[in-house]
């Protein structure tokens, strides 16, 4: 198969980097990249440099005044960060904040034109998916909302349907919020629930205000949540939502924290669902958009165990429709087992023994799929 | 938190002469399940709930239903007298009015005049906010000794962090009186740091708890 795919990477995308003990750290898209290239799946010309967002483009979704204060966040008082939401434990102010959070929301521009301009298939920018950023406010690591922005541009060039779908274990309420009131772009977002876990919305009664009422979906599925129950739910979602709304270009949020070793979040999936939710995404793309999708990165908090191995099959799949099995490459394993602080993965799958027993699970399963239906009520008319 | 901080001022309400035709329209226009019964100094003297219009009415199973019992005035139904609230009364004492009195509304009564009506719902509202899950956060349940003090030493933990915490809850632990429950919702997305606070200090957690492995 030879698919005109684009893998957006550049350095300074790792200047996104608030400190050493912060849990967000872009080493995840450094592990990734190497592990493909290791495989013998990234070549060099599918690598494409990412463009800088203009703040005109940033203002597509935030505040002038936002803009501002992020710019000169290290000249200003706690007082006046914290009305931005930063400054604080979770989005601390760290040198060139403004620069290496446009070069984010460039690298996820850069995605969309390649798709959308150049006439690839597929684009991933995994350096991406910062859900959480609001119009007048950071939160939950996130400066710049690089997919709300991504969309708003494709809206406002493009004149395309956009099904917007978040796969991480947080809410993706910015995005959500972005789109509230409109119909041509529909948010899919499933999530442990917000009853324990930051930000605390995504309730399956969020539906939308006045024309984008019915636009946006959330599933939030309990904590402890494992594969099987993970994807009945997930792909019986997807598919309805996809056929009632027929989204012209596919757009995800790959957070990677629903894996039992991340330390952020409760859910207790494996790498199964990381295999599956790229190949559902490649299903609803074709089947849709003409193969059209955007992937990105989010969350994800193991950064040695969990994501490289859940982003490196997102690339697997949009490139041959499938993803990888069996052992890891030894050189990828070699070179990075000294710098990390827990015994890296030897194989794409999780090993069985490995797998946590949830005492509750038929419980949890049951409650999920109740979850399921509540939402699927809202897709079609009957 | 008075119940004036709560009550909704625009209060939809009739004349004890208007008909309960007029008293139904209003409760399905507005959405509504109460209209207090004023005089014509405002002084409330009953109540109608949509029960009782609907006890009024005639029933949907009947052939030939007599219509012109909506044309009679609202005063022959309302209950009355009415239970009242101030202004300056505490939302927890409506609270247990609401569950002692198994009603769902109150006028709200000042200067012998209809100010407000607090209802069922207001207070549902105002349970959302005190449990703080209308804002972005994460939920922390600290099992503690039920002891003076004790709420000051956890918190610290995470004012020592400058994590702000949005809403504290103290729930008993099931019926046992030396044990209390402590609920924070904290405004962070990574509550790990915390977490490790309280448990080297030697508080146990309800959540994040140990199923299915101890994991942080």
């Amino acid at each position: 198969m030879n698919k005109d795919i684009k893998f957006v990477f550049d350095k300074s995308l790792l200047n996104y980097h608030f400190h050493n003990d912060h849990p967000f750290n872009q080493k995840r898209v450094i592990l990734t990249k190497e592990l493909l290239e290791n495989s013998g799946q990234l070549a060099e010309n599918q690598i494409i440099v990412p463009r800088v967002a203009s703040d005109d483009e940033i203002a597509l979704v935030h505040d002038p005044a936002y803009i501002r204060t992020v710019k000169s966040a290290n000249n200003m008082s706690p007082e006046n960060l914290i009305k931005y939401g930063l400054g604080t434990e979770d989005t601390p102010v760290f040198p060139n904040m403004h620069e290496a959070s446009a070069q984010i929301v460039g690298a996820t521009l850069t995605a969309i034109e390649a798709v959308l301009v150049e006439g690839a298939h597929g684009a991933v920018n995994f350096a991406g998916g910062l859900h959480h950023g609001f119009k007048q406010k950071a939160s939950g690591f996130c400066i710049y909302n690089d997919a709300a922005i991504a969309i708003k541009y494709i809206r406002k060039n493009y004149d395309l349907k956009v099904l917007y779908v978040d796969t991480d274990a947080h809410h993706g309420d910015g995005v959500q919020l972005a789109f509230y009131d409109d119909p041509k772009v529909c948010t899919f977002s499933i999530h442990e629930t917000g009853r324990y876990l930051f930000p605390g919305t995504g309730n399956v009664n969020e539906r939308g205000i006045k024309e984008g009422h019915g636009f946006s979906f959330n599933l939030p599925i309990d904590a402890f949540t494992q594969d099987e129950s993970y994807l009945e739910v997930y792909e019986n979602a997807l598919r309805e939502i996809a056929d009632f709304f027929q989204p012209d270009v596919i757009v995800t949020q790959n957070g990677a924290d629903s894996h039992f070793y991340d330390p952020l979040t409760h859910l207790c999936g494996s790498m199964a669902i990381y295999e599956r939710i790229p190949e559902v995404a490649l299903e609803i793309s074709k089947t849709y958009c003409n193969g059209k999708w955007i992937a990105l990165g989010g969350g994800g908090y193991d950064i040695w165990r969990v994501v490289p191995r859940a982003w490196s099959q997102i690339w697997n799949v949009m490139k041959d429709e499938q993803p990888l099995h069996g052992d890891l490459p030894i050189t990828w394993i070699n070179n990075w087992q000294k710098e990390a602080p827990v015994t890296l993965p030897t194989t794409w799958h999780d090993p069985i023994e490995e797998i946590p027993v949830i005492p509750r699970k038929k419980e949890i399963e049951e409650k999920n799929h109740v979850t399921l239906l509540n939402l699927l009520k809202y897709t079609k008319v009957i | 938190m008075h119940v004036e901080k709560i009550m909704n001022r625009n209060v939809i309400s009739l004349s004890p002469s208007d008909s309960i035709e007029k008293a139904y329209q209003l409760l399905v226009n507005h959405k509504i399940r109460h209209i207090p019964i004023v005089d014509e100094d405002h002084y409330v003297i009953g109540i109608v709930s949509d029960r009782d219009i609907r006890d009024a009415s005639p029933s949907i199973l009947t052939n030939t239903p007599e219509k012109d019992v909506l044309n009679k005035e609202v005063s022959s139904i309302m209950s009355s007298p009415v239970i009242t609230a101030h202004p300056l009364d505490f939302v927890e004492e409506v609270a247990r009015i609401f569950y002692d009195r198994e009603i769902a509304c109150l006028p709200v009564v000042s200067n012998d005049k209809l100010v407000g009506v607090i209802t069922e719902k207001d207070l549902l509202y105002t349970l959302i906010q005190l449990t703080g899950t209308h804002v972005q956060g994460s939920h922390i349940e600290v099992k503690v000794p039920h002891k003076p003090g004790i709420l000051p030493e956890v918190a610290s933990v995470f004012g020592n962090r400058g994590v702000n915490i949005s809403s504290v809850l103290v729930y008993p632990f099931h019926n046992d009186p030396e044990y209390k429950i402590l609920v924070f919702r904290v405004q962070t997305m990574n509550p790990l740091p915390i977490i490790r606070d309280l448990r080297n200090a030697g508080y146990e957690l309800m959540w994040p708890n140990n199923i299915p492995e101890p994991r942080l």
